[in-house]
C-alpha cells in the first residue's frame, strides 16, 4: 500500500477572496491514496473500491437541504451514479494567506438564502474538474482521445458504446493527474439527469433513528457540561456570587465567572453571567440553580416594551432620516382625490431554534477544537480566535448537522462563550443552552411601528407613497456601523412599490433600545411585507376594488427595476405579478363566499426570489378564526432540488403563520417576559391549515435562494384574509387575540 | 438506585434519582437520539415509550421508572423501517430534523389506540411542536404510516 502523499503536495487552486470576504476554490491537486481502498479526488470526491462515491458537503446543514442540493450539482456534472453516492460533512477549511486567510474548500457560511446561488457553479466545477480527470485516465488506457469518451453514471464509455470502466479502476491514475486549472465547459440546464428533478433527502435513514448527530449530541471522552447563568437585566453584570452551594453540588467540578460586554460596546457575547461545569447537563443545572448571584443593572435596567411603543409614536411625531426620495410626495398628497394613512407594529420575535445553542470547545496553550451547529463557521472561527488569542489557524472547526437556523446561527456569541469557559477552566466541555436561555437571550428580530400614507388619483393610480419606519435597528452594537446606516437592515430603498410611484418617499427613526437585536429569517422583509401588502390591501378596499385588480395594475409590466440591497441587483415585478396572479387564481379568488368567510392575497421579492399566497378563512361572530387553505407560490427560478425547495415553501408558509399568530417577545422593567413555549407558543399541527398547497412556478432556469423567500407574504395574506371575512383590519402583530376583542 | 430496561437491555442507575430520564438517557447512556427542546414537556422532542406509551422524558424524574420498559427511536424497530419510519422516509418530512425522533416516537404510539386516524384525532393527540414547519408532510406521514401498518 502506498503511503499518503503529504500534505504539502497538494496544490490549491485559489480563485478568490480570502476568507474575511475575497473570493474562494479550493481545489487541490489529486491526492494520494488512503487506506481501505478509498482514495480521493480533490477536497470534495472520494470514490470507494465498490464504486461508490462520497461528496463532501462544505455548507452548514440547518434544515435547508443543502447536503442533498449541493452534491447533487457535484454529481450533476461528475456524471455519478446518484443512487450510489453519499454526502460527508466537511469541517471550516482555511489557509494561511499574506496577512490574512483563504478558502480552504469554498466560501463557507449559509445566510441570506446565498446558500445555493454562490456555490451553484462552483460544485458544477468541482465535478467538472473531477470527470475530467477520469476521462483523461480512460481514455489513456484505451490509448484513444481524452475528448472522444463520455461518462455516465459512474463510469467512463469508450466511444464504440461497448467498453467501459468505473470510476473506481480509475482513481489511481485519474489522481496522478493535476486538477484541470480553467473550469471544463458545464452542461446547459436542460441536459441535467439528477439536478431539477426530486431527490430524497440525503441522511434519512439517519434521521429517522436517532442517528443523525447536531451539535447537542457531541460525546468526546473526558468533556464536560457547562451551563451558564446570564445576566437577565438588558446589559448588566455580576456584583458578586456565592458559589458554595453550587459547588456542593454532587457533579459539579467548576464555577467561573464571565464577563460580558460594555454597554453599547459590541456583542462578543451577550450578557455577563456564571457558568457552572459539572459531569452531566442535570448536575451542571442543579449547580446553576443552587448559585446565588448578585446582579448589577445596567442602563437598559428601566426599558419595557409600552415606553418603547410610546417612543416610536414620538420619533413619527418628528422628522427623519429620508433614505429614497422620488418626485414630491407631499404635493402629490395634497393633490390626492383621496388619502390614507395607516400605522403598522411589529414585536420583536425570538428565533427558537428547536436545538437550542450550544457548543463543544476544548482550548489548550497551543490550539483548540470546536465542535459547533452554526450557520457561520469562520465567524465561530474569528470569534474563538478573539476569546483566545490564538491564532486561527490552530482552532479547529467542525460543524454539526444544525437543528435549525432561522438566522440564529449566524450569531456566535454561544462558541465565544463556550471558548472562554473551556480556557478558564481547562476543560474540554458541551456549553447547553436551556430553553429558558434561549428566549430570554437572543438577538431578536427587530421591532418597529409603520405609518404607511399614500394619496390616490381618482382612477385608483398611487400618486404618493410615504413609508415611515421607526425601529430599533439590527445593526445597534454592530463594529463600525456609522449611526447614518442604522435604516439599512430595516427599510429596503427600493422594495416595491418604489419605481411603481412616482412620488415617493422612505423615512427612518432609530429606536433607542436595549434589547439585543439579529437576522431573523428573511430579516426586514417579514416586517415590510407586512405593512406594504397590508396598505395596499386597505387601498384597494378604499378605491373600491378587489385587491388583485388593484395590485396588478400597480405592479405593472415585466421589466428589471434597479435593487440595491439583499436580492438585487435587480427586481421584476412583472414576476410577482405573475405569481399573485397563480395564487388568486388556484384559490379562487373572487368568487362568492359564504358571510363570515374571506380571501386575503399577498406577495413579496426577497433575496431574489418571489413568493405569493393565498389564505382562506372564516371568522366566527365570536371571532373564532379558522385557516382552511392556503395556496403558497414560489419562484425561486431552477429548483435544484424541487422536493427541498417545495418543503421550503411549506415550511416557510408555516413558520409565517405560527409567527403571525401567536409569536411575540416582550420586555419589562429591563427583562425579557418570555421564557418557554407555554409562553412563547410554537403553532402545533392542530393550528396549521391541512391544506396547504404549495407550488414553484419558474420564471426562468437560474437559480436564486430557498430558504427564505417563502415566508414575508403569509402574514399579510392571512390578515387580509381576516379583514375580507371580517371587517376587522388587524394592523399589530401577532394577531393573538385581537379578534376577541 | 433506578432499575429498567431501555431497548430491551437492563439498566442501573445510581445517580441522583431525580435526574429526568432524558438526561439519564443522553448523558449516561448515550443514546442522544431523544432529544432536548424545552424541558418542560412543552414541545415533545424528547418523546419516548415507556410500557408502550409516550411519554416525554424531560418530565420524567428517573425514579419514576423503576421496573418499566423504555423504548428510544434507536430501539424503535432493528431495521430503521418501522411503518412510521418508513413512512417518514417516503413522505421525506424531516427539514433540521431535530424534532423528528419525538415526532416518530408519538405517531408510533398514537397509532396503537388509532389504527385509522381521523385529521381530528391527530390535531387532539399529537401535540408535538416542529420549528421547521413540517406539519404538511407529517399529517401525510401520519395517514401513510397507518396504511403500512395495514398491509399484511
Amino acid at each position: 500500500m502506498n503511503a499518503p502523499q503529504l500534505p504539502s503536495r497538494r496544490r490549491f487552486l485559489v480563485s478568490g477572496l480570502t476568507a474575511t470576504g475575497a473570493l474562494l476554490i479550493g481545489v487541490p491537486a489529486a491526492s494520494g491514496k488512503a487506506a481501505h481502498g478509498k482514495r480521493e479526488l480533490g477536497f470534495f470526491v472520494t470514490i470507494i473500491q465498490d464504486n461508490t462515491l462520497i461528496i463532501g458537503s462544505n455548507q452548514p446543514e440547518i434544515g435547508q437541504g443543502i447536503r442533498t442540493t449541493l452534491p447533487m450539482l457535484v454529481a450533476e456534472e461528475l456524471e455519478a451514479d446518484w443512487s450510489r453516492v453519499s454526502v460527508r460533512q466537511m469541517p471550516l477549511g482555511i489557509v494561511r494567506s499574506g496577512d490574512g486567510y483563504t478558502w480552504k474548500y469554498g466560501g463557507q457560511g449559509v445566510g441570506g438564502s446565498t446558500g445555493l446561488t454562490s456555490n451553484f457553479d462552483f460544485m458544477r466545477e468541482v465535478g467538472a474538474r473531477c470527470r475530467v480527470l477520469l476521462e483523461k485516465a480512460a481514455a489513456d488506457r484505451w490509448g484513444i482521445k481524452a475528448g472522444s469518451v463520455t461518462c455516465r453514471d459512474s463510469f467512463v464509455v469508450h466511444p464504440d458504446g461497448q467498453q467501459k470502466l468505473p470510476y473506481s479502476a480509475l482513481i489511481e491514475d485519474a489522481a496522478a493527474h493535476p486538477m484541470p486549472e480553467t473550469a471544463p465547459e458545464l452542461k446547459p440546464v436542460s441536459a441535467f439527469r439528477i439536478a431539477g428533478k426530486h431527490q430524497p433527502t440525503t441522511d434519512l435513514d439517519e434521521l429517522v433513528t436517532g442517528r443523525a448527530r447536531y451539535g447537542l449530541d457531541t460525546r468526546i471522552n473526558g468533556m464536560k457540561y457547562a451551563v451558564l447563568a446570564r445576566c437577565p437585566h438588558l446589559d448588566g453584570s455580576v456584583q458578586s456570587v456565592d458559589a458554595a452551594a453550587a459547588r456542593a453540588v454532587p457533579g459539579v467540578v467548576d464555577v467561573r465567572v464571565i464577563t460580558g460586554p460594555e454597554p453599547g460596546a459590541p456583542y462578543h457575547i451577550l450578557a455577563a453571567g456564571v457558568a457552572v461545569i459539572a459531569d452531566n447537563t442535570w448536575a451542571a443545572l442543579k449547580g446553576r440553580q443552587a448559585l446565588e448571584i448578585a446582579w448589577k443593572k445596567g442602563p437598559g435596567a428601566d426599558e419595557s416594551t409600552s415606553g418603547f411603543e410610546e417612543q416610536c409614536r414620538q420619533l413619527l411625531a418628528g422628522e427623519g432620516q429620508i433614505v429614497r426620495n422620488d418626485g414630491d410626495a407631499a404635493a402629490a398628497l395634497k393633490g390626492a382625490e383621496r388619502t390614507l394613512t395607516a400605522r403598522y407594529a411589529i414585536p420583536f420575535v425570538s428565533h427558537a431554534p428547536l436545538e437550542p445553542p450550544n457548543c463543544f470547545a476544548h482550548v489548550t496553550a497551543d490550539g483548540a477544537k470546536i465542535i459547533v451547529p452554526t450557520q457561520s463557521p469562520s465567524g465561530v472561527s474569528r470569534t474563538v480566535a478573539n476569546a483566545t488569542g490564538l491564532e486561527r489557524d490552530r482552532i479547529s472547526v467542525q460543524m454539526t448537522r444544525v437543528g435549525g437556523g432561522f438566522g440564529r446561527r449566524l450569531s456566535v456569541d454561544y462558541a465565544a462563550e463556550a471558548a472562554l469557559i473551556s480556557k478558564a477552566s481547562g476543560y474540554p466541555i458541551q456549553l447547553v443552552w436551556t430553553r429558558e436561555d434561549d428566549l430570554r437571550h437572543d438577538f431578536y428580530r427587530p421591532a418597529g411601528l409603520h405609518e404607511l400614507t399614500a394619496g390616490l388619483g381618482e382612477d385608483g393610480t398611487v400618486v404618493a407613497w410615504k413609508h415611515r419606519l421607526a425601529s430599533a435597528s439590527k445593526y445597534y452594537r454592530r463594529p463600525n456601523v456609522p449611526d447614518e446606516d442604522m435604516w439599512k437592515p430595516e427599510l429596503y430603498a427600493d422594495d416595491f412599490p418604489a419605481g411603481r410611484v412616482a412620488n415617493f418617499t422612505r423615512e427612518y427613526f432609530p429606536v433607542k433600545s436595549f434589547v439585543p437585536r439579529g437576522s431573523w429569517r428573511a430579516p426586514a422583509h417579514t416586517a415590510n411585507a407586512f405593512v406594504i401588502q397590508s396598505f395596499i390591501d386597505e387601498l384597494a378596499h378604499q378605491h373600491g376594488e378587489d385587491m388583485l385588480t388593484f395590485q396588478l395594475r400597480l405592479l405593472g409590466e415585466a421589466e428589471d427595476l434597479s435593487y440595491e440591497q439583499h436580492g438585487g441587483p435587480t427586481f421584476n415585478p412583472g414576476r410577482l405579478a405573475s405569481l399573485l396572479r397563480f395564487v388568486a387564481e388556484e384559490s379562487g379568488y373572487g368568487r362568492s363566499l359564504p358571510p363570515g368567510r374571506g380571501i386575503g392575497l399577498a406577495c413579496h421579492f426577497t433575496f431574489g426570489g418571489y413568493a405569493a399566497h393565498a389564505v382562506e378563512v372564516s371568522v366566527s361572530d365570536t371571532g373564532d378564526l379558522a385557516i382552511h387553505r392556503i395556496v403558497a407560490a414560489m419562484d425561486c427560478g431552477l429548483a435544484v432540488n424541487p422536493n427541498a425547495a417545495l418543503a421550503q415553501v411549506e415550511g416557510g408558509t408555516v413558520d409565517g403563520l405560527s409567527t403571525a399568530l401567536n409569536l411575540e417577545i416582550t420586555v419589562r422593567d429591563g427583562e425579557v417576559e418570555q421564557s418557554n413555549f407555554h409562553n412563547y407558543p410554537l403553532a402545533t399541527i392542530a393550528q396549521i391549515p391541512r391544506r396547504i398547497e404549495a407550488h414553484l412556478k419558474p420564471w426562468d432556469d437560474r437559480p436564486t435562494g430557498v430558504g427564505e423567500i417563502p415566508l414575508p407574504p403569509v402574514a399579510p395574506a392571512l390578515t387580509n384574509a381576516i379583514f375580507a371575512a371580517s371587517g376587522k383590519r388587524i394592523r399589530t402583530l401577532p394577531l393573538g387575540d385581537q379578534l376577541k376583542a | 438506585m433506578a432499575t429498567f430496561s431501555v431497548n430491551g437491555q437492563r439498566v442501573e442507575f445510581d445517580g441522583p434519582q431525580d435526574t429526568p430520564l432524558l438526561w439519564v438517557l443522553r448523558d449516561h447512556l448515550n443514546l442522544t437520539g431523544t432529544k432536548y427542546g424545552c424541558g418542560i414537556g412543552q414541545c415533545g422532542a424528547c418523546t419516548v415509550h415507556i410500557d408502550g406509551a409516550a411519554q416525554r422524558s424531560c418530565m420524567r424524574p428517573v425514579s419514576s421508572v423503576q421496573d418499566t420498559q423504555i423504548t428510544t427511536i434507536e430501539g424503535l424497530s432493528d431495521d430503521g423501517n418501522h411503518p412510521v419510519q418508513a413512512a417518514w422516509k417516503e413522505i421525506d418530512v424531516p427539514q433540521c430534523g431535530y424534532c423528528q425522533a419525538g415526532q416518530i416516537m408519538a405517531t408510533a404510539a398514537f397509532l396503537k389506540t388509532h389504527p385509522n386516524p381521523t385529521d381530528d384525532a391527530i390535531d387532539k393527540n399529537l401535540t408535538n411542536r416542529c420549528r421547521c414547519g413540517t406539519y404538511v408532510r407529517i399529517r401525510k406521514a401520519i395517514h401513510r404510516a397507518a396504511e403500512l401498518s395495514d398491509s399484511p
